[in-house]
This record gives structure tokens, C-alpha cells and sequence, in this order.
């Protein structure tokens, strides 16, 4: 079971308090009338599922109810960060250093 | 190769098993290919087969980054069956269901095909009426299926619980008795053998890396572990991984990989005569040929690609399990695991050509691929071979996110997949 940082509650908890929101960071499009058929597919249906980080929403559903990102890694299922959800995204290669760093010595 | 029968058996037998030759050999690459099909799960190999027996395009390469049939094909609980909701699907896994009655003979391997009846069961008035209008829409398609009370479907299997106090009630079921299950292993090498015995080569712990277009945007082959294969037309079977395959040709899809995740009990003497499958409680179960239970589960609520999944989902299928069938509720767990499944907006696969000439994508059969099989691989072949879709995949195209044309298969209630 994955355990997540909720960074509202700030603290971390069994993965069964949160629903997962899918991939973060899609914006809504502005003028909705002015997209093309592809932008609509795009928008709606396309993702990137990347194998490596990935920048997703969580939601704290038993906890304080309040939907957040993360940047989990998707091969090892370890979560990097955990941000507000009006907090810009993270730069990666910071976060990915930081981890590194973190990294048990082997 | 070694054509099996009770013969080759009998002489092999008096010989003391010493003369068996090699399946398939371990193919090492040639530098180009007509053909290369990226991924040798069932469908792949399916594919392979069908391409070199109906088509006779024999120069076909299959690799895969790790051992053949050792993704979802070997990960899955091996349930068959038919019963889609919506026309097109009712036509691509009924397909499935006419090749796979007589696959065996086809292959000359035993692939263990089992019609043994698939019920699904009704715990709720929404999934009464649902199940019914399925049951409605599968006959207007030829598609055998029919309601049981829940005394009938007590009486075609015992082992469930139809009290009224039960935790999930059963109201009733949907039964496809044409449907069952098969070996899955042997579908693997069954194709796998067919296919190398007609000239294929089966290139194994070979990761493609990309796969490489041409100026005139066209496919040249694909980069692999073991060098660059020349090859016009290649054809990307690759299920969870099928996103990172497609994004090195430059194709972004509709696709998000979810661990699904099995188990199986320790094997026990025969007990469970069918299939039975609870999609309101997420539980799916069949009872091995060596008797071990088979138990599936939901995916996780996340994407990942780690083969693993967490516990929370099996502590609630085998909870379901036990409410549902309480005789096996001091039954012990052997083994679980996860496997990775590309599953689309709609719930329905993707299946054909894609915008690059001469590259060809059979994905997104999310967590119901193994039924389709032959049907995939069989349609798929043509596709690759004519440069054309098939009636039967035409309607599952990668072009239908674009149309709006989707095959809501997630939207018809009760569906599993």
C-alpha cells in the first residue's frame, strides 16, 4: 500500500484515505468554441503515461477532502513530492537530484 | 517440428522422452524483416501465425524485451467469453470465441480451450435490469447468453451462496455456457510454434528501443537491444508498454497503464465447475486444472508500471470472495501478482493502422485482453497484410478519439472486462 503526504493535513497516510485524480496539470481550455476537433482529443483523451515521473492529482477523500498534486515515479511507485494544488509544478530535475541524494547508499 | 499425436506420444513414450526436439528455436535478428511485430504475448504471436498461414508472409520478426508469453499473457486469469453490450464488440469477441473453439486443431497444440460457462452475477436491481439488457442485446447479436433465477444458478454451481441475508445477495445471473477458459501458457506457445515452424523468428530478451521513420514520415524498422531491424511495416502489440513503444514513432496515445492484479489459492480437488464473475464486487473466479482457484482482481486506482499493485484491492476481492462462496473461507492464498494493462477512454481497444504509414497498433484491451487473443491477432494479420482494416476491427479505430465514434463499453453498466 502506498503511503501519501497530504500537503494540506501535512502529514502522511495509508493510501486508502485518498482517490487517485489522474494526471495533473491539464488545463481546461480557455475559449472551448475555438478548439478543433484534435485539441478536443488532445484535451479529453490523450496522456502522456509516462514510465518514470509522473505529475498527478490526489484527493484526500476521508481526510480534509482538498485535491492535491504529487510526482510519483510510476516504475517504482515511490512518490517524489506532494504540492498544493495552486502551487506551481516542480521542477524535475531538482526534485529527481533531491532523490537521489535521499537514496539509501548501496 | 514434431507433429503431436497419440502416436508421437506412444513412440516418444517407448523411447523414454529422449527424441523431443526444441519448440522453436531462439531466433537471433536478421537485418530486415517484412514484418516485425513488437511484443510476443499471445496477440503478437497470434498475429505472426496468421500473417505467415492465411497470408503467407513468413518473413515476420516477433520480439519482445523479455520472454515470450511473460507479460499479460502468462499474468491473467484466462477467462473467455463474449457477451459485450454494444454491436462491435458483440462481432470482434464473438470472433474470438469461433477461433478459439477450434485453435487447438489449428495449432496441433492443446491450448486447453474449456467451454464451461461464464456467470455473472446480479447483486442488485441495477445490475438485474443491466445484465438483461444485455442478455437482449447478445441474442440480437447471435451471441449465446441467458438469465438464471438464483435457485438455477445454485444449481450450476453449488458452492455459491444464495441466501437472502447473504452480504451481496444474488439476484440472478447472466450465463454464457459458449464461454470459459483456456491454457494460457499454451496459447503462447502454441502460436509461438506454429508460427516459427511456417519460418518466423522469434527474437526474445530484445528490447526495441524506437522505432524509426523515414523522411517521408513512413516506418524504416525499429532500434532494438541488438541493433537496428529493417522493416516496412511494423506492428506494435505491446499492451501496458504500448504508450512508451508508440511515443518513439511519435504517436502520443489514448492510453493509461494500470497494475491489475491475480491470485491463486493452493490446489485443492476438483470443486468449481465454472467461471464465475461478480463485477459489482470485483471478484472473478475458476478453478485451475490443477486445481488451484483462480482469483481476479480490480485494477489499481492508480498508473503504474510496476507489476506489483497493492494489497488493499486483493484483502477486498478475497473478502467478496468469501461472502459470496463461504466454503472457501479458510482456503490459503499461493501466490499474487500484477500485470500491466492499457486501458482507453472507452474501455474498448485500439486496433489497426495509425496515422504513420506502415505502422499498425493492437492495444488498449485494457483488463480483458486474453479472450480476444485470436480474434485480435486474426483481424490484426489482415490489417498488417492488406494494409486495410477487417470489418470486424474497422469500428476500433485510434482515429475514433478524434470522430467522437467511441465504443462505450465503460458506460454500459456491469460491464467487466
Amino acid at each position: 500500500m502506498l503511503l501519501v503526504h497530504c500537503p494540506y493535513c501535512d502529514e502522511t497516510l495509508p493510501e486508502l484515505e485518498f482517490t487517485y485524480g489522474g494526471e495533473a496539470h491539464i488545463a481546461r481550455p480557455e475559449n472551448p468554441a475555438d478548439k478543433t476537433d484534435d485539441e478536443w482529443r488532445d484535451f479529453l483523451f490523450i496522456r502522456t503515461n509516462v514510465k518514470g515521473p509522473h505529475f498527478e492529482r490526489w484527493r484526500h477523500a476521508h481526510g480534509c477532502g482538498r485535491f492535491f498534486n504529487a510526482v510519483r515515479d510510476t516504475v517504482s511507485d515511490r512518490f517524489l513530492t506532494t504540492y498544493k494544488a495552486d502551487a506551481p509544478r516542480p521542477d524535475l530535475a531538482v526534485l529527481l537530484a533531491d532523490a537521489s541524494m535521499k537514496e539509501p547508499s548501496k | 517440428m514434431t507433429h503431436f499425436s497419440a502416436l508421437s506420444l506412444l513412440k516418444n513414450a517407448l523411447t523414454g522422452q529422449k527424441n523431443w526436439q526444441a519448440q522453436w528455436p531462439d531466433s537471433q535478428p536478421k537485418s530486415e524483416y517484412d514484418v516485425v511485430i513488437v511484443g510476443a504475448g499471445g496477440h503478437g504471436l497470434g498475429a505472426a501465425h496468421y500473417l505467415a498461414k492465411e497470408h503467407g508472409i513468413t518473413n515476420v520478426a516477433v520480439i519482445d524485451k523479455g520472454w515470450l508469453g511473460g507479460g499479460n499473457t502468462g499474468r491473467n486469469t484466462t477467462i473467455i467469453r463474449s457477451n459485450y453490450l454494444y454491436d462491435e464488440s458483440a462481432k470482434l469477441y464473438d470472433h474470438a470465441v469461433d477461433l478459439w473453439e477450434g485453435l487447438s486443431q489449428d495449432l496441433n497444440y492443446n491450448v486447453m480451450f474449456s467451454r464451461r460457462g461464464v456467470l455473472m452475477l446480479a447483486h442488485n436491481v441495477h445490475d438485474v435490469q443491466s445484465f438483461q439488457r444485455h442478455i437482449h442485446s447478445n441474442r440480437l447479436n447471435g451471441v449465446d447468453n441467458r438469465w438464471l433465477t438464483p435457485q438455477e444458478a445454485k444449481e450450476f454451481c453449488p458452492p455459491l451462496n444464495i441466501s437472502p441475508n447473504a452480504r451481496y445477495p444474488v439476484m440472478g445471473g447472466a450465463l454464457q455456457m459458449r464461454a470459459g477458459t483456456a491454457r494460457h501458457d499454451a496459447v503462447a506457445w502454441g502460436y509461438a510454434r506454429s508460427a516459427s515452424q511456417r519460418g518466423v523468428d522469434i527474437i526474445q530478451n530484445c528490447p526495441v528501443t524506437a522505432i524509426r521513420r523515414g523522411p517521408d514520415g513512413s516506418v524504416e524498422g525499429v532500434e532494438t537491444a541488438k541493433g537496428f531491424i529493417r522493416a516496412k511495416k511494423v506492428a506494435v502489440s505491446a499492451a501496458g508498454h504500448t504508450s512508451v513503444v508508440m511515443d518513439s514513432a511519435g504517436v502520443r496515445m489514448p492510453l493509461e497503464s494500470y497494475p491489475l492484479q491475480a491470485l491463486v489459492s493452493e490446489p485443492i480437488k476438483p470443486i468449481f465447475p465454472c467461471v464465475v464473475m461478480s463485477n459489482t464486487v470485483h471478484a472473478y473466479i475458476s478453478q485451475s486444472d490443477k486445481g488451484e482457484l483462480v482469483i481476479g482482481s480490480g485494477t489499481d486506482q492508480y498508473t503504474s508500471y510496476s507489476q506489483r499493485g497493492g494489497l488493499p484491492l486483493i484483502e477486498h476481492t478475497v473478502a467478496a470472495i468469501c461472502e459470496i462462496f463461504p466454503i472457501f473461507n479458510r482456503m490459503r492464498m499461493l501466490r499474487k501478482w500484477g500485470g500491466i494493462v492499457d486501458v482507453t477512454p472507452d474501455r474498448s481497444p485500439i486496433l489497426g493502422t495509425t496515422p504513420v504509414p506502415g505502422l499498425y497498433v493492437n492495444c488498449g484491451w485494457g483488463t480483458g485482453g486474453f479472450k480476444a487473443t485470436p480474434g485480435a491477432a486474426h483481424t490484426l494479420a489482415w490489417t498488417i497484410a492488406k494494409g486495410t482494416p477487417h470489418d470486424i476491427n474497422a469500428p476500433f479505430t485510434l482515429d475514433r478519439f478524434r470522430t467522437g465514434r467511441l465504443i462505450d463499453e465503460a458506460a454500459a453498466a456491469a460491464v467487466a472486462h
